[in-house]
């Protein structure tokens, strides 16, 4: 260690803008590294994705090669009833994993670090925090198959427990019938998605300066104002994380539907994915499946990049304040 | 100074009226586990006789024995446990590879395939299916644990790459000077000193690519077609609507799959909620 002193000093000097961090090295050497992972990551990654558009362009039904015909398949994609309604359900999956667990995260995030955490002991508040999140561990499809066999119809374990307290007329077939199936399935979604936003938003509070908080209150702030006003603004930046990555989630909601609905009865509970998927393996119309999917990922890239922009956007506003 | 409040907490009614609330939350959270549990040592019989809420009346084991015989589950947990286990491995090396490269080789176009490996994070799964399974056909890995191996080495060293890239950016100069200046070479500053310093956030890397793999379902469901190469989730979810399940063995299939990952979540519960939080800047 006894040379270091003088070696960093020529470190400095010996660092051009063609150097890695290590001194003397040349940045060319370490490609050499990058070599497995982009060789992979195009096998994997890039050529499926391109192919997958241009398979969107063609008529494909998996057995002869693909056949060229130009936009019919996005044409037919604009008209159909069935694509429009599966953006609809993704809709309800945003609402159920992005509108519903972050507003409850939110509250349920102050209460338990406020309040919980400071009146009734952090061990506690630990614990209700665990317990939230116990849903979001499981693999999604499991976690769908526990509600479904709670809303089975014949002696499903909610009608049952609905016929015992003597409100036997709302029996109903949650699952079965077109006017409940989607609910049901947000149901699952919201009950699995709970305790991510809580787990973030009670890490983001620990930047809360609790100083804030007593000024606040000194100057005759209420509970709501201090929460909009300091919690809120100061976790800004994990609630766009959180909305962001949910967003994307609940656009790529598959499993659930296929372990509980297969998107039926009818189309009623029928997403992207799971049309994409049926019409590759089900109905072998392979172009019309990559269409879908093409246009399933052209709106998760698009909101990606208008999430970031309108964050830097926000992160600029503030820095500006 | 003076802060009376903080000396000890003064507990309203109304802090009372909301502790009751988060409670509630939570018990509404973990009703479906008890709900589970409980039914799934019940025999049917004692299940339509005393319904969803009783305890069991005996302990009965038949439906979880049923279970496990017909989906011969010691089978599908070695499919899950080999394909998660390997894949976390295989990951976390090649983003080791990758990030050594980014973050501190700083190669040039570096800014460039940290964008790509971003954008990956994000993809939907069925834009890549289709030419998978075609390309996975064609070699004859198909319906073969390997190609779900491949795919998700790939897909999590994506995340990898792009965590790790920003902790090796930030890796303490003076350590990797040191090293370089006493002649060691490219590949020994990696084994000897970047790998040993980040061990920590490797294993942490490791854990998360492990429960992430068994946790998947899209990419097993299509390309793991034979009951002998199905993972957990994908074996039990292929059974259910079967006319021989009856209630409490559904009941049973459901709470043999939602087990093993309670149990990595006990083992793993602190290193998983300290990496949510270090995941979210992703």
């Amino acid at each position: 260690m006894a040379t270091l002193p003088p070696a960093s000093v020529s470190a400095r000097k010996l660092r051009a803008p063609e150097m890695s961090l290590l001194p003397g090295v040349r940045k060319r050497g370490f490609w050499l590294y990058l070599i497995p992972g982009l060789v992979l990551f195009t096998i994997i990654i890039l050529v499926p994705l391109i192919w997958n558009i241009y398979l969107s362009f063609t008529s494909y039904r998996g057995i002869r090669p693909p056949e060229w015909i130009g936009l019919d398949n996005w044409i037919k994609l604009m008209g159909d009833d069935k694509f429009w309604v599966s953006f609809q359900n993704s809709v309800a999956m945003i609402v159920a994993m992005v509108v519903v667990p972050t507003l409850l995260g939110l509250v349920l995030a102050a209460l338990l670090f406020d309040l919980v955490g400071k009146k009734f002991g952090g061990k506690f508040a630990s614990f209700l925090r665990a317990t939230y999140y116990l849903p979001q561990i499981l693999p999604v499809a499991i976690a769908a198959i526990v509600i479904g066999w709670i809303l089975r119809p014949e002696n499903g374990a909610l009608n049952t427990i609905l016929d015992a307290v003597g409100l036997g007329a709302l029996q109903h077939n949650w699952l079965g019938s077109p006017d409940t199936a989607l609910l049901s399935v947000m149901v699952v979604m919201v009950w699995v998605q709970i305790g991510y936003p809580v787990v973030i938003f009670m890490a983001a509070l620990q930047r809360v300066d609790p100083e804030l908080y007593e000024a606040a209150e000194l100057d005759g702030a209420n509970w709501f104002q201090r929460f909009t006003a300091i919690t809120v603004s100061i976790i800004r930046p994990e609630i766009y994380v959180v909305v962001l990555t949910a967003t994307i989630a609940a656009l790529k909601v598959f499993g659930p539907i296929y372990a509980l609905t297969r998107g039926g009865p009818g189309d009623s509970t029928i997403v992207p994915s799971y049309y994409s998927y049926s019409e590759f393996f089900q109905s072998q119309q392979v172009g019309y499946g990559a269409t879908i999917a093409t246009a399933l990922t052209v709106v998760i890239v698009a909101l990606t990049i208008i999430f970031i922009l309108a964050q830097n956007r926000a992160e600029r506003l503030e820095n500006e304040r | 100074m003076l802060k009376p409040h903080r000396q000890k907490p003064r507990r309203t009614v109304g802090d009372w009226i909301l502790l009751i609330a988060v409670i509630l939350v939570a018990a509404l959270v973990a009703v479906p586990f008890l709900i589970i549990l409980v039914n799934s040592f019940k025999s049917p019989t004692d299940y339509a006789n005393g319904g969803p809420l009783s305890l069991p009346s005996s302990i009965y084991t038949d439906g979880i024995a049923n279970f496990w015989q017909r989906v011969n589950f010691p089978e599908k947990l070695w499919n899950s446990f080999f394909i998660s286990g390997t894949v976390a491995v295989f990951a976390v090396i090649v983003s080791v590879f990758n990030a050594y490269a980014i973050g501190i080789g700083r190669v040039k176009g570096r800014v460039w395939v940290l964008v790509l490996f971003m954008i990956a994070n994000t993809l939907p799964q069925e834009a890549m299916l289709y030419p998978l399974y075609f390309m996975f056909k064609q070699v004859g890995l198909y319906d073969n644990v390997w190609s779900v191996i491949i795919i998700f080495t790939v897909v999590q060293s994506a995340f990898g790459t792009y965590l790790l890239s920003a902790v090796f950016g930030t890796f303490p100069k003076e350590i990797i000077e040191a090293a370089s200046l006493d002649g060691a070479s490219r590949w020994q500053i990696l084994r000897r000193v970047v790998v040993p310093i980040s061990r920590p956030t490797l294993s942490v890397l490791l854990i998360f690519f492990f429960i992430w793999t068994w946790n998947e379902f899209l990419i097993p469901l299509t390309f793991l077609v034979s009951n002998a190469n199905q993972t957990v989730p994908v074996a039990i979810t292929a059974l259910q609507g079967d006319r021989l399940m009856d209630v409490t063995t559904t009941s049973a299939s459901a709470l043999l799959g939602l087990i093993p990952t309670l149990i990595f979540f006990l083992i793993f519960q602190r290193t998983l909620t300290r990496g949510i939080t270090a995941g979210s800047t992703k």
